[in-house]
């Protein structure tokens, strides 16, 4: 299903398909960290640490 | 990996059709699963972790762009020639003298924070706000709007992290009564002694009552309030620390004895 599907549209041979591999979780990954979960953390109050009054 | 319908589904699941629709549906679920899985765990080593290091190193920088901040590794020498000037205890200016500095603007990083419990190389800036993605987040630790700037009458109120995000107020619990907090603007030193620790829940924001603990009386002393979460890695409670004005002095002529003092690190 997905796996094999990105293997399949990968191009090249098998250790370039590694690499395109490594370059596409590492870009995954880097998105995650700078967008994705700094706002999942913020919108979700994971941590919160200020005293507010209760709207 | 390059037959598709060779992927193994895991055990217990229902027996799939050979190469149907069944057998792809579980593929596409286990796989949906493992997706979700790394995601969940990358989001724990983001925050654990990854945070730590860059508002860390986000409030290194800060501090190295205040140039009137005292920075240098804050230990007394063996000798009294060697390591920072001692502010003399004569030079100690009573708090009601104290000079109150302008509320600056949102962000603005205008006073740095050492705690010699917490180990005479704990130095933080302090800036205006307690918004997270602004100031919390990556500046350290915030100064509530409104609450009182440091030496004034009132309350200083400031809010930082008790873990992630390089954790300034890590070690809030283990502060004693008498402890000294120490504040440095451009222009003094303001050294406040822990008076109270207690903890309450979110709403309960007369704990930075310019008199701590009552919203409607004036105020009646120049304290510092410390809050953070409770416990720790929770938004359920909040953990405050209050202390009161001891005496200022004037920046330019040492540093505080407070903040040289070596207290046993556990």
């Amino acid at each position: 299903m997905i796996f094999p599907f990105v293997w399949r549209v990968l191009p090249g041979p098998a250790w370039v398909k590694v690499v395109l591999l490594v370059l596409l979780l590492a870009a995954v990954v880097a998105v995650l960290f700078q967008w994705v979960y700094p706002w999942f953390s913020v919108t979700f109050d994971i941590q919160d640490q200020n005293v507010e009054a209760v709207p | 990996m390059q037959a598709p319908a060779q992927v193994p589904t895991e055990p217990g699941a229902p027996a799939p059709r050979r190469a149907g629709f069944g057998n792809r549906l579980v593929s596409l679920v286990g796989e949906l699963l493992i997706i979700a899985g790394a995601v969940i765990g990358l989001y724990v080593v983001w925050q654990l972790f990854y945070t730590d290091v860059i508002a860390g190193k986000e409030q290194e920088h800060v501090l190295e762009t205040l140039d009137w901040a005292y920075t240098e590794p804050v230990t007394a020498a063996s000798t009294a020639d060697e390591g920072p000037e001692v502010i003399p205890v004569g030079a100690h200016m009573p708090p009601e003298t104290a000079p109150v500095m302008e509320e600056p603007d949102f962000t603005t990083t205008f006073a740095t924070f050492y705690v010699p419990r917490w180990g005479t190389d704990y130095v933080k800036p302090i800036s205006e706000g307690v918004t997270r993605t602004e100031v919390l987040d990556v500046l350290g630790i915030g100064h509530y709007p409104g609450t009182g700037m440091p030496g004034a009458l009132g309350n200083f109120a400031i809010s930082a992290h008790r873990t992630t995000y390089a954790k300034p107020f890590n070690r809030i619990a283990e502060l004693e009564r008498g402890d000294a907090l120490v504040v440095q603007t451009e222009g003094a030193w303001y050294v406040y002694r822990v008076t109270d620790d207690l903890i309450v829940y979110p709403n309960q924001v007369e704990v930075i009552a310019p008199k701590p603990g009552d919203l409607d009386a004036a105020p009646d002393g120049r304290y510092i309030t410390l809050t953070t979460c409770h416990p720790m890695y929770s938004a359920a409670e909040r953990y405050v620390v209050h202390g009161e004005l001891e005496y200022w002095a004037p920046t330019g002529i040492g540093v505080p004895a407070e903040i040289l003092e070596e207290i046993p690190q556990p």
